[in-house]
């Protein structure tokens, strides 16, 4: 992993134009997507291994349709792209980046990401969150110059019990991992709970360093026969380790829901309304597999810069975050609603697919769940609940 | 006393009899609807994922996008019978038939292209660039200008049909969905799914006309999808399908107002007109129905459970 050099891709744009050149010169955006390897704790079973290009094949999709878009305007789109190894330093590459363009697409850590955001080159940058889900980056360590695509956390426990509400599955129990991930999710899940009166009526925290391929019809029964009776078992395992054992394996016959099992998604290969299907099929051609949840964030990225320059037809940060955080702004995003961002913490708003691996089961927010404002606003952090104040 | 007569007013025969083609996207069926007893009559089976549906003039052969056969299939309305395939690039969703008889525009909707076929020497006479997941298609009366609406470029296409180029391109808002030319051709309306609006067009110089907007009591501003669209005789009117929020508009084409909302089945998509115009036949997605709605009381007065998923609808006059 010694990628820290800068890999152009020049896409060609010499497209013969048969648009009369009317109002709009031409315009051309540069976008930097910077990858920066994170530690992946080993997991029990090997049975899903993530893609090498998750989220960045998503940008190149996105990258495609703005610029079969931008050939009828006379606006042309290019990615670059840096990937940062493991004990690699991270504020080079993005240092390098930032002097070829402000506008980047980042796939790092909370702390990476941060450690960017903060840098005195990225003050006039804006820079989009395709991976960290973390809630206090849309909170009390938000950035006005960084715009979350990814789904935070607290949008994706919100979404899981609007739908453990709907069905009163309202007594519950959880098992946590003990990474980092794990326990960010399970904080997310508790606050999520609370916030629509759902009781916790039990929590336990996976332990065991045992094989559990090899013996969880023995163990997960005993693990969770102390939970005695409850609705639904909630898993926080977000570096999917033990979950995929614990299914099917518990002493009461109850879903599962959480990390695994019904899972609250921002994007999934089983969402097919809304015209999603075209999205799913043109991914899959370009990039040889199925669309995820981080591929989906960074397509929404590079399709807000796009449809920012479409309606603008500018280039300069001022004018395109002005566009983007404003109420003129909305990106059409399979979703079946209109998507655009919170103006409180540059998070987008969105809904949340509540799915299974092989069917979507619900979509948040889910009908009777109002909103004064934005029905969707009653996933993740609303206005007052969010402690950022740099956006105001 | 009212209920009398409107009762009276449904029972008197149309002029002329006919019935309504639906085509159920999730089935791979169409479902015929005869218009005088509002019942399904008939269900053809058709390839992969059925969605535009349009007739030639003398109504002699219906052409099908099968969405997911990539490819128009050419029916015998008589017999149901598929006469032959058409070449229709991959993905064909909504098509529309040129005033000459013959050029059919299809939208491709994964490919970002609208293919024109000729349906007698059922060959591809040109393919024309266009933005991404093209849908709306609409010719002009005077067949000089066809339409694409592209779904994420978020424009109308201006086709030249004479050369077969696009000659201007014209943002609209987002996920256009349906176009049609209105009065005589002067005019050209695009629905967007996502931005809620019509946009009305003048064709002579591609400026904005007008946008037209709506709302519905008590259904959410985002939940407002219109989608297709249909005008009453002398195109006084449009009646706009709203996708989720499951009502119909109703648009007077003059001052662009919406004077009332209808409410019909669930995810409301396309539709057709009966004979002289009385009716209008709406195809409802999710609840896999059809709404048939009285023109002139405005108002539904009758659901009829047809295939899964329809989508498209077409009249044939039966006499």
């Amino acid at each position: 992993m010694i990628l820290t050099n800068l890999v152009r891709q020049l896409i060609a744009m010499a497209v013969a134009m048969l648009v009369p050149a009317g109002l709009w010169a031409e315009t051309s955006l540069t976008i930097g997507y910077l990858k920066i390897a994170q530690p992946r704790p080993p997991t029990l079973s090997n049975l899903d291994p993530v893609p090498e290009d998750s989220g960045f094949a998503g940008a190149r999709t996105g990258l495609q349709d703005n610029l079969t878009t931008g050939k009828f305007l006379d606006q042309t789109y290019e990615l670059i792209t840096a990937a940062v190894g493991e004990g690699e330093d991270p504020l080079a590459a993005a240092r390098e980046m930032l002097a070829a363009t402000p506008y980047l697409v980042i796939d790092a850590s909370a702390a990476d990401l941060l450690n960017i955001a903060d840098l005195p080159e990225a003050s006039t940058a804006l820079l989009f969150n395709v991976s960290a889900g973390a809630p206090d980056l849309r909170s009390g360590n938000c950035r006005a110059n960084v715009l979350h695509t990814a789904a935070s956390d607290a949008m994706r426990t919100d979404a899981l019990a609007q739908v453990l509400v709907q069905k009163r599955w309202d007594d519950l129990v959880m098992i946590v991992g003990t990474h980092a991930a794990d326990q960010s999710y399970a904080e997310a899940m508790r606050r999520s709970l609370t916030k629509f009166g759902l009781r916790l009526e039990g929590e336990k925290t996976w332990v065991f360093d045992a094989d559990m391929r090899r013996n969880a019809a023995q163990e997960v029964p005993l693990f969770t026969q102390d939970f005695g009776d409850y609705d639904a078992l909630i898993l926080a395992d977000e570096v999917h380790d033990f979950g995929r054992y614990v299914l099917y394996n518990t002493w009461a016959a109850r879903p599962v829901v959480g990390s695994e099992g019904l899972s609250a998604v921002a994007w999934s290969p089983v969402i097919e309304q809304w015209g999603a299907a075209q999205l799913q099929s043109r991914f899959t051609a370009q990039n040889g597999r199925e669309m995820n949840a981080q591929d989906y964030a960074a397509w929404a990225a590079l399709r807000t810069l796009g449809e920012a320059v479409t309606r603008t037809n500018a280039s300069d940060v001022a004018t395109l975050r002005g566009y983007i955080l404003s109420e003129e702004f909305e990106l059409a995003g399979f979703k079946g609603r209109p998507l655009s961002y919170r103006d409180w913490n540059g998070q987008l708003r969105q809904p949340i697919a509540v799915a299974h691996p092989r069917a979507l089961v619900a979509q948040a927010p889910l009908e009777g769940f109002l909103h004064q404002v934005n029905e969707m606003d009653s996933l993740g952090l609303d206005r007052p609940e969010s402690m950022c104040e740099v956006f105001e | 006393m009212i209920r009398i007569a409107v009762t009276f007013a449904l029972m008197a025969p149309a002029a002329i009899a006919g019935e309504i083609w639906v085509t159920n996207e999730k089935d791979d069926t169409i479902s015929v609807i005869s218009t005088e007893t509002l019942e399904v009559i008939q269900t053809y089976e058709t390839g992969e994922r059925p969605r535009g549906i349009i007739f030639s003039r003398d109504y002699s052969r219906v052409y099908i996008c099968a969405s997911d056969s990539n490819t128009v299939q050419v029916m015998d309305p008589e017999t149901g019978k598929i006469l032959n395939d058409l070449p229709s690039g991959d993905d064909p969703e909504q098509f529309v038939l040129h005033p000459n008889d013959r050029h059919l525009y299809i939208a491709n909707e994964d490919d970002a292209i609208t293919t024109v076929v000729d349906t007698e020497t059922r060959k591809v006479i040109a393919q024309i660039d266009v933005g991404v997941e093209p849908e709306g298609m609409a010719v002009s009366p005077d067949g000089k200008i066809a339409i694409t609406t592209s779904e994420t470029t978020n424009m109308a296409h201006w086709i030249d049909t004479e050369t077969q180029k696009l000659f201007a391109n014209t943002l609209v808002d987002s996920r256009p969905r349906h176009a049609e030319f209105v009065k005589d051709g002067t005019e050209m309306w695009v629905s967007a799914e996502i931005g809620g609006t019509i946009t009305v067009f003048s064709t002579a110089d591609q400026t904005e006309l007008a946008k037209i907007e709506f709302a519905v009591q008590g259904v959410h501003p985002d939940r407002i999808q219109p989608v297709g669209f249909e005008f009453t005789a002398g195109d006084t009117h449009a009646f706009v399908a709203l996708g989720p929020s499951n009502h119909v508009a109703v648009v007077n084409a003059e001052t662009y107002e919406v004077e009332d909302y209808i409410l019909v089945g669930r995810r409301v998509w396309h539709m057709a007109f009966n004979a002289d115009r009385s009716l209008l036949f709406t195809t409802n997605g999710v609840s896999g129905d059809v709404t048939v709605i009285d023109v002139a009381a405005r108002k539904a007065i009758k659901s009829i459970k047809v295939g899964r998923f329809p989508w498209g609808a077409a009249f044939r006059p039966t006499d």
